[in-house]
């Protein structure tokens, strides 16, 4: 319904029923936020408690919903039904996959780039790497939620098994980082099949709340297990990574001196990068190429329809416990790479906040599009850095991204789920059927 | 022995929390099909209402206890209940169609929100207050052990049983119970035949937190301290409750409830406290593993 058609009495008509629905969420937002907003409590200095009332606060607050709630109103009836897409004109689509096509190898180029163009600022590099280890993240649990379709609470788990083993293998064995990288990958993966068991039968919501009660249990063992893990200390003191053997040192015997070139710290930032950017290519690749697999094509098939799966044939246990193994194992490596680029490593990093933080990456770039998480991934980290300054809403505003993410672009910012393979007939078809059946 | 029978009564006294805050996990399960991932941070906001309301109230100059009790449940009642209200309103509903992960994932958003809405509202300290009920009996005395039971955890335990009497007449004699069991076996149908789904659904979310509300007021009464982060392990405690006694069935949940008060307080006493959490959890993923319908759960029919 277009406005010039609205004729005087239904525009009345609309016009109340806007301010009706604004009145309601006013008041609800005046009862909700009463005692939370207009009343603040606080231990006085007896350490008894005391309180103090900010009517200016839920005032303000209250406006805001009420103008709010007019807005949003407006905007549907000028946008019309939600879940109605715009038709996008031929020429802006083909721009859009023009897009599409060139922004994966421009990205690269710009990725590889970036300690050439940034050596001298430290704190960019610092967050591109920060970046990139969540790209990597990203991917990991890309394979298990956007591939096989297996919603994991707990992937953070499996990042801190990969942390711990190189920095417990490295303090107490003297492993190197090279060494020690296909451990972790390897023994994460082992946790993930040994995750995957128990809840091979379980669907959906269950397995989300298994795989986060998982995730925590690992937590707390790292955090009460003291003699093993240093507790709430964590492990500190954990190898740097060494240029296949040469360390990053002043001494004569450093990465500098035997390159002939002054010794500058940065060289340490600039290689962790290129580390960091290898290990999520590879991550990448192998996801690509696994997707071109029967392993692949059977995630897909089992994130589509499990049942019919089972049907065909498919395997339903290897399916899953490779998809858990894998997307657990690229967690490993990232926790180990994590491990030694901060050089210490605690429990306090493996909550679930770093969990849902990642799922949010994934689910926000689409699940399933590798463009789109990395893109996800740039977004926010980067969005996190940028509101550094206003700590406590930052998560307070992540939730909320995410309920709104889901209402209006379920399918994630770049949403892209259809399945690799397809047959090629299908377009033809629906298209005819389409206009016959729609007209 | 007596140790042993202070565990027990501790025990009860934190199951009756937990069913609390299950009957919710279970009835929105039961009717909509999802786990609604923010309950504990209902259960915490409830927590926080009971505690500003009860300070208000002192400060005001009330001093009859019993009255300051049912004011502080009717309105951490009522208030929080209108959060189940907004929370279903908002997120939930337009999902309702959705994609199959989409209302787990909004869920985790709404518990992000109210987690880090009454950490910025109300501060990341815990808020402790000197206790409201005090004195209790000593019920049996040897080798200088006391078993003691307060008369915080007589309230508790009592205030569960009253509310549950309610609770479970509402939901098999009244009007609204009768359209809450119906649409739990068939939305369609139930909307065919008249009943207002969405109301219904949001009734539903309404009880469950009123309840969750009650839990954190309980909580309170029994701890004295709450903070902005105590709806997650609560929650996910309560959840495998509900679990343990059958998703969907609600004398599951409370059973599951116990069950999990027991199991936490007997661990905590004669194990290790550090380990009652992953205690916990190790139960929830056992179940599911070996008693995937819970102990008085239906099992669950795939259908194609």
């Amino acid at each position: 319904m277009s406005a010039p058609d609205l004729t005087h009495a239904s525009r009345r008509e609309a016009i109340a029923f806007i301010l009706k629905n604004a009145f309601i969420s006013a008041f609800v937002a005046l009862v909700i936020f009463s005692l939370m907003i207009g009343v603040r409590t606080e231990a006085g200095p007896t350490g008894q408690l005391i309180y103090w009332t900010r009517f200016d606060d839920l005032a303000t607050i209250v406006a805001v919903v009420f103008a709010g709630s007019i807005a949003v109103e407006l905007l549907r009836q000028w946008w019309g039904p939600v879940g109605v897409v715009g038709a996008i004109a031929p020429s802006v689509q083909r721009g859009l996959d023009f897009a599409g096509k060139a922004a994966p190898p421009l990205l690269l180029i710009f990725a590889f780039l970036v300690p050439v163009l940034f050596y001298n600022q430290r704190y960019l590099l610092d967050l591109s790497i920060l970046v990139l280890t969540y790209v990597m993240l990203g991917w990991g649990l890309n394979v298990v939620v956007g591939l096989a379709g297996l919603l994991d609470l707990g992937y953070v788990a499996f990042y801190a098994v990969g942390a711990y083993s190189y920095a417990l293998l490295s303090t107490n064995f003297d492993l190197s980082f090279w060494m020690c990288l296909p451990l972790a990958g390897i023994l994460a993966a082992f946790w993930g099949v040994l995750l995957g068991f128990p809840v091979l039968r379980l669907r959906g919501d269950y397995l989300a709340i298994v795989t986060l009660a998982f995730g925590e249990i690992i937590r707390l063992v790292l955090l009460n297990w003291e003699s093993l893990t240093g507790g709430p200390n964590g492990v500190s003191s954990i190898p740097r990574p060494t240029f296949f053997g040469i360390p990053f040192t002043r001494g004569d015997d450093g990465f500098a001196a035997r390159l002939g070139i002054e010794f500058s710290p940065t060289h340490r930032i600039v290689f962790l990068f290129y580390v960091i950017l290898a290990l999520a290519l590879l991550t990448n690749w192998v996801t690509i190429r696994l997707r071109r697999l029967p392993i692949g094509r059977a995630w897909e098939a089992l994130r589509e329809d499990e049942v019919a799966c089972r049907a065909l044939g498919i395997n339903i246990t290897t399916t899953k416990l490779t998809a858990f193994a894998t997307g657990a194992m690229f967690g490993g490596f990232a926790g180990a790479f994590f491990a030694t680029r901060q050089g210490f490593i605690s429990p306090e990093s493996f909550t679930f906040q770093e969990s849902a933080l990642v799922l949010a990456i994934v689910v926000l770039g689409g699940m399933g599009s590798q463009l789109g998480v990395a893109l996800a991934a740039v977004a926010l980290i980067g969005g996190f850095e940028l509101f550094r300054g206003f700590d406590q809403y930052r998560m307070l505003v992540f939730g909320m991204a995410m309920v709104l993410l889901m209402i209006w672009r379920p399918r994630g910012l770049i949403g892209h789920r259809a399945p690799t393979v397809f047959l090629k007939q299908n377009t033809a078809i629906s298209a005819e059927l389409a206009k016959e059946g729609r007209g | 022995m007596d140790y042993f029978a202070q565990q027990l009564i501790n025990g009860i006294v934190l199951g009756s929390i937990y069913g609390l805050i299950a009957i919710g996990y279970t009835m929105v399960y039961g009717i909509v099909g999802m786990i609604n991932f923010a309950h504990g941070d209902i259960f915490m906001i409830g927590g926080f209402i009971a505690l500003i309301t009860f300070l208000i109230l002192v400060s005001i100059g009330l001093t009859t206890v019993p009255l300051i009790l049912l004011i502080v449940l009717l309105v951490s009642m009522a208030i929080t209940s209108l959060y189940g209200w907004t929370v279903e309103r908002i997120a939930y509903r337009p999902l309702r169609h959705s994609f199959r992960l989409a209302p787990m994932l909004s869920a985790i958003g709404v518990s992000f929100v109210l987690m880090n809405f009454s950490q910025v509202s109300q501060g990341a300290r815990v808020k402790p207050i000197p206790p409201i009920i005090t004195g209790g009996y000593s019920l049996l005395e040897s080798d200088g052990f006391v078993v003691r039971l307060s008369n915080a955890q007589i309230i508790v335990v009592l205030t569960t049983i009253v509310l549950l009497a309610i609770f479970t007449w509402l939901v098999s004699r009244t009007r609204l119970g009768r359209d809450m069991r119906a649409c739990e076996q068939d939305q369609t149908m139930a909307a065919l035949l008249g009943v207002d789904v969405d109301r219904t659904i949001s009734m539903t979310f309404v009880i469950g937190a009123a309840l969750a509300a009650v839990a954190g007021m309980m909580y309170l009464l029994y701890y004295g301290l709450v903070d902005f982060f105590m709806g997650f392990v609560a929650g996910i405690k309560a959840f495998t409750a509900a679990v343990l006694g059958g998703i969907g069935s609600l004398p599951g949940a409370m059973l599951g409830g116990l069950l999990i008060g027991l199991i936490e307080t007997m661990w905590s006493a004669y194990f290790s406290v550090e380990y009652k959490d992953v205690a916990a959890f190790s139960i929830l993923i056992v179940v599911l593993i070996f008693l995937p319908t819970g102990l008085l759960g239906r099992p669950e029919v795939e259908k194609v």
